[in-house]
This record gives C-alpha cells, structure tokens and sequence, in this order.
C-alpha cells in the first residue's frame, strides 16, 4: 500500500478530534462519580440509575419515543406516495415545482418551519377548533412535515435506479397494478422505506426547535428538557441521558446505512 | 453442435401457412403508428404473423421494431392504427389481459425472488391450484434444464442461467404469443448459437408463435421462419431468410443482410427476360435475368453477392458480366478466402472464393491483375 502524506494523516485526525472530542468528553463524563461536572472522580453508573429514577425525564423519553414512532411511519407512508409521484408519474404539470416543494423542508431553517407550524395551528384551532390547544398531536403533525421530505427523496432515488422492466414484467405476467406494487414494487423498495424511516425516527427524536413552537404545556420533549435543564447548570445525569441518545441515534443510522447496503449489493446483477 | 444444428432445422417450414392464398394472419397489425412528439418511432406498419411462425423483427437501434414489439405486449399505446390476436382487437385490452408474454432483453427476473417463484409468478396470478403451480414450474424448469437451482436467487446465477430462468416464466403460461427482445443479445458467441438451436426446438414442441427482435442479421437467419427489416419506423422487406439475401428490394436490405456489391448504372436495354445495364464503374455491360420492369434509361443499382462472382487470371470467353482489376486485399479465413478487388474505375468489389482443396496450388495474391465475372442470373437489379 502506498504511504499517506503525513499532511493527509494529520488533517484525517484533525477533522475527527474536531468531530468527535466533544461527544466522547461528554461520555466519558457521564460515568463520572463526582457530582461536580468538571471534577474527575473515579468511574461509576450512578448517573445512569438516578436518570431512571427521574419521573420527569422518564416522561419525556416516553413522549418522545412515542413522537418519533408514529412521525415516522406517517411521514414512511406519505413520502413514499410522494417519492412513487415524482418517479413513476411522468412528466405533468407542476412537478417541477412539487419537488421542490417536497424538498424545501430539508433546508428549511426550523425556526421558519416551527413558527409557521404554529400559526397554522393556532388559525385550525380558531376556525375548526382542531388541532385543540397544543401537544402530542400538534408535534407528531409538524414531525410528520418535515421528516415526510426525507423519506421522499430517498423513495424517489431508489426508484428511479429500479429496472422499470421489472414491472413491466409482472404486469406482462398477469398482475394488475394493485398486485404488482404489493409483491414486485413494494419488496424492492422496502429498504429505502426502513431507512427512511429511520432516518425519520432520529430527525424526530433529535428535534428540539420545532417542537419548542408547537407543544404545550406538560408536553416535553426529551431534548426540550434536557434544553431546560441545561439551562440551570449541567449535571452529570444530562450527561448520562446524551449518552443514551447518541446511543440510540447511532443505531437508528448504521441500521439504516446497513439496510441500504444491503439492498444495493442485492441488486446488482 | 454440429449434430444439434442439423436436427434443429426448422421443420414450420413444412407448413408455410403464410405461402398459403386465404390463410388466416394469427397477428394482424394494421397501419399502425407511434408518434413521440413528433418523432414518428413506427410509422404505418401493416404486417400479419401466423400461427407458429418464428418471425423476426431485424433493424438497426432507433429502426422501431423494440417500440412495435412493445406494442403487441401492450406497454406502449399506438397513436393510431390497431393490433389484432386471434381475432381480437388489443385496442383496450391491458398488458396483464393478454395472451401474449413477452422476455426481456434484460431479462428483467425479479431479484427478491428464487428462481421457483419468478417462474411461479405467472401462474399464480391465473389463481391455479398450488400443486398445479408447483407441477408446471418444475416441468417448466426441467425443460430448460434449470431444476436443480430452483432455489437460487437471479443474482447467484450465470448469464445463460438468467436466460433460461427467463424463458421459462414467459413460457410456463402457454402464451399464444411470445415476445422476445433481443433474447440472445447478452449471451457469448458460443452459448448464443447453442440458445438459437433450443429456441427453435422449443418452438417446434410447443406449437407457440415467436416474434423476436433483433439487430443481428445472422440470429435472424438462423431463427426466423420470416424476416422483417425496419428501417426508421417502417418495414423494408418482409421475406423468407434465403429469399431476403438473394433477392432483396432495396439498396438497404441488400447491403443490411451479408455483404453485397453495388454498381450504379443506366438502362441501356429491356428485354422481355432480362435487362441490359450500363455502369460506369464496372468494364462491361451488366446483362441481368431477373425481370423488374424498368425504362430505358433509368438509373438502377445492381447487387452482386461475394460468392457469386468467379475469380480469374485468364479472361473469361464473354464481354458481358465481366470486369477486371488489381487484387488489393486478400483474407484468408479457413473456410473460404476474402479478395478485394480493385477495378480500373477505382471501385473495390469484395469476392468471396471456398478453399474447396487444401492444396489450392498457385494462389492469388496481392497486385495480381484478375477478371472478375458472374452469371446473368446472380445479379439483382434495385431501383430503390
């Protein structure tokens, strides 16, 4: 093997410490026994046991992990009718302009996202007198929004790469539109799903903006009361709970980064 | 292979129905045309296919015949014009309605599914008993000699493995009418002839009617009972194969089908069984028995095969059909010899010669002057 620069070698560590220094700190202080957040003193998982003891943040990790579960399957079932639109549809009016639609909220800033979640929701609320006041629902509908787009271009990508002779070719076999997307069309894009949904999962799991605009009180989120309770000082159990995030975080994504591999090396030929 | 090829002699033959006066056409395709946009892919093609035919669409890439072929399966709609099977009109009749399956070019086998189940997958749409499926599937699969990998999944087989797998589901439905596009197209050379030789043997046992396409003229006279030649949406000549390559009706197909010599010439005479032509490019009067009827001094192509031209030192005892020149080119290919000949006028004319003895004695070479001379019979006269 031909031997690396020591420029390239340095700046690979640099660009990683830079990464991931700050995450690694944080876990290692999470098994800190000292109360005090920047004193070192010895290891021990009593953060860990006391963060489970914790009504409040218990709570809201169940909120949470509620959100983030019904968020991504809506948005799994909405981006992908709208990723088959913009692949499978031809050409008609307006698709331009309807991707880009879809895709907005990608990079959207979410401040701009949560404030006109909210508005919208509190004009329902006057007019329709629904969405009733501000919580689970009116959060699980503004994760919904934005981890729809997502879903959607990875949808879209993966079928615009899929042999459309395939079905084709099961229609030529006798199965009617319906039939076909069940057993060819569906099973071939099921990865892209899973990972999408994943990716959703994360989205929502992580998201502390929008769902600042648009709960209500007796509503937090995970990463809203970490947020709140950070604010009064760091304490070694917010420690203990970042790391149980990234923890699952990081599962959510190498699974969803395996599945897409898999799914790639299955359809080379 | 040699013994395979002898026995896969196409035995339809013995049942032209197409030769027959008042045969009923199994594929009735009507003026039919494609427009996208307004580029016309086929363009008012009329054409009947009968029942057990082997008929081939040969064309080159953009010549329509891919775009036809998707029109019989149902994938593409004709802007206008009508398709009739067995006496039916497709015109609103859905790609999943029609007795008609079709293999792809890329074979298209659904990569999530075992072999078993890709060739299962037609006949479970029918709603069939599962030991019924299950019966078809493995004789299906036997046929083609694939049974023993009937768990595998496509991307754990070969290339000639994939064709086969494919095969076999178009056919396990009995379809009336099989679509092949390209069928042998990604195949080497070798297992390519060995897969003509079977698709004509399965032919022949299950009484189907084959439509192939394909830009490969030498597939198309292997397999085909008739030819058609596209060309930029339309059909050239439809004929059987030997009747494509000794008489062809234009420029086109002559020089799309083998090798072919060209001289461009005048109507000098018009004879009752033949006709007299003056080229330019060739030493003599070009004297043809094939009648087409022409007038003095029209201007008309005349084709020559490679291995109807007789190749000489001595001059030949007539005038007529001869023409002499310097051997530019000779290619020895074992079975027969190549020469290009160069003509006074400056124009090469291919020559094909057998090597019928191993010992050929004194062989033609390179800047040897030579007469070149061919029968009044071997020759056709174009005027297109």
């Amino acid at each position: 093997m031909e031997r690396r620069s020591w420029f390239l070698k340095s700046s690979a560590l640099f660009g990683f410490i830079f990464l991931y220094a700050p995450i690694i700190s944080l876990i290692i202080y999470s098994f800190n026994a000292s109360k005090l957040v920047t004193v070192w003193g010895g290891w021990s998982l009593k953060w860990y046991s006391s963060l489970f003891q914790n009504d409040e943040i218990m709570t809201a990790a169940v909120l949470s992990f509620k959100i983030a579960t019904i968020s991504a399957t809506l948005a799994a079932i909405l981006g992908t009718m709208a990723g088959f639109v913009l692949s499978r549809m031809g050409s008609f009016r307006g698709k331009t302009m309807l991707g880009g639609w879809v895709t907005a909220p990608l990079v959207m800033p979410d401040v701009i996202t949560g404030l006109s979640l909210l508005l919208l929701f509190v004009a329902m609320e006057s007019i329709f007198g629904w969405p009733a006041g501000r919580g689970e629902v009116t959060i699980i509908i503004a994760h919904t929004t934005f981890c729809l787009a997502y879903v959607a271009v990875v949808v879209q990508s993966r079928l615009s790469s899929m042999d459309e002779t395939l079905e084709e070719a099961a229609m030529d076999l006798g199965a009617k539109p319906g039939v076909l997307f069940f057993l060819i069309t569906l099973p071939l894009i099921a990865p892209a799903i899973i990972s999408g949904w994943l990716l959703s999962f994360t989205l929502s799991l992580d998201d502390l903006v929008i769902a600042s605009f648009v709960s209500g009180p007796g509503n937090s989120t995970l990463p809203m009361v970490i947020f709140s309770k950070v604010r009064l000082g760091v304490t070694p159990e917010v420690n203990a709970l970042a790391t149980l995030m990234i923890l699952a975080v990081s599962v959510a994504v190498i699974a969803a980064i395996v599945i897409m591999r898999r799914q790639t090396k299955f359809q080379s030929p | 292979m040699s013994t395979s090829s002898i026995l896969a002699q196409p035995k339809t033959i013995a049942v032209s129905s197409w030769r027959e006066e008042g045969a009923k056409p199994f594929v009735q395709i009507n003026q039919l045309t494609k427009n996208f946009g307004e580029f016309s892919a086929v363009n008012s093609v009329s054409l009947d296919i009968y029942k057990n035919e082997l008929f081939c669409l040969l064309g080159g890439s953009g010549s329509g015949k891919s775009t036809l072929l998707r029109m019989l399966a149902g994938f593409e709609k004709p802007t206008s014009g009508q398709i009739l099977i067995d006496g039916v009109d497709m015109a609103n009749i859905q790609p999943w309605e029609r007795p008609v399956n079709m293999m792809f070019q890329s074979y298209a086998l659904f990569p999530h599914l075992t072999v078993e189940a890709n060739v299962a997958f037609g006949l479970r749409r029918e709603g069939l008993k599962s030991s019924d499926v299950k019966k078809r599937v493995v004789d299906m699969l036997d046929m083609v000699q694939m049974g023993h990998l009937a768990k595998r999944k496509p991307h754990m087989l070969s290339g000639g493995q994939r064709q086969r797998v494919a095969l076999a589901r178009s056919l396990v439905k009995r379809p009336k009418l099989l679509l092949l596009d390209e069928p042998l197209g990604a195949l080497d050379k070798k297992l390519r002839e060995e897969t003509q030789f079977e698709l004509i043997n399965i032919q022949d046992e299950l009484g189907v009617t084959f439509v192939v396409v394909t830009h490969d003229q030498e597939e198309a006279m292997t397999l085909a009972t008739r030819i058609g030649v596209m060309d930029q949406g339309i059909i050239a000549q439809i004929a059987e194969p030997h009747q494509m390559y000794e008489y062809p009706n234009s420029r086109f197909v002559a020089e799309f089908i083998g090798n072919v010599n060209l001289f461009e010439g005048t109507v000098m005479g018009d004879e009752r069984d033949s006709v007299t032509i003056h080229c330019p490019d060739s030493n003599s009067m070009i004297q043809a028995n094939h009648g087409i009827s022409c007038a003095p001094n029209q201007t008309v192509y005349v084709a020559i095969r490679p291995e109807k031209i007789r190749i000489s030192r001595e001059k030949p005892g007539t005038d007529i059909n001869t023409s002499y020149g310097v051997i530019s080119e000779v290619a020895y290919m074992g079975s027969q010899s190549i020469f290009k000949v160069r003509l006074t006028s400056g124009k090469e004319i291919r020559v094909t010669q057998p090597n019928f003895a191993r010992d050929m004695g004194d062989r033609l070479t390179w800047e040897e002057a030579v007469y070149l001379s061919w029968d009044a019979d071997s020759s056709v006269v174009l005027i297109s």
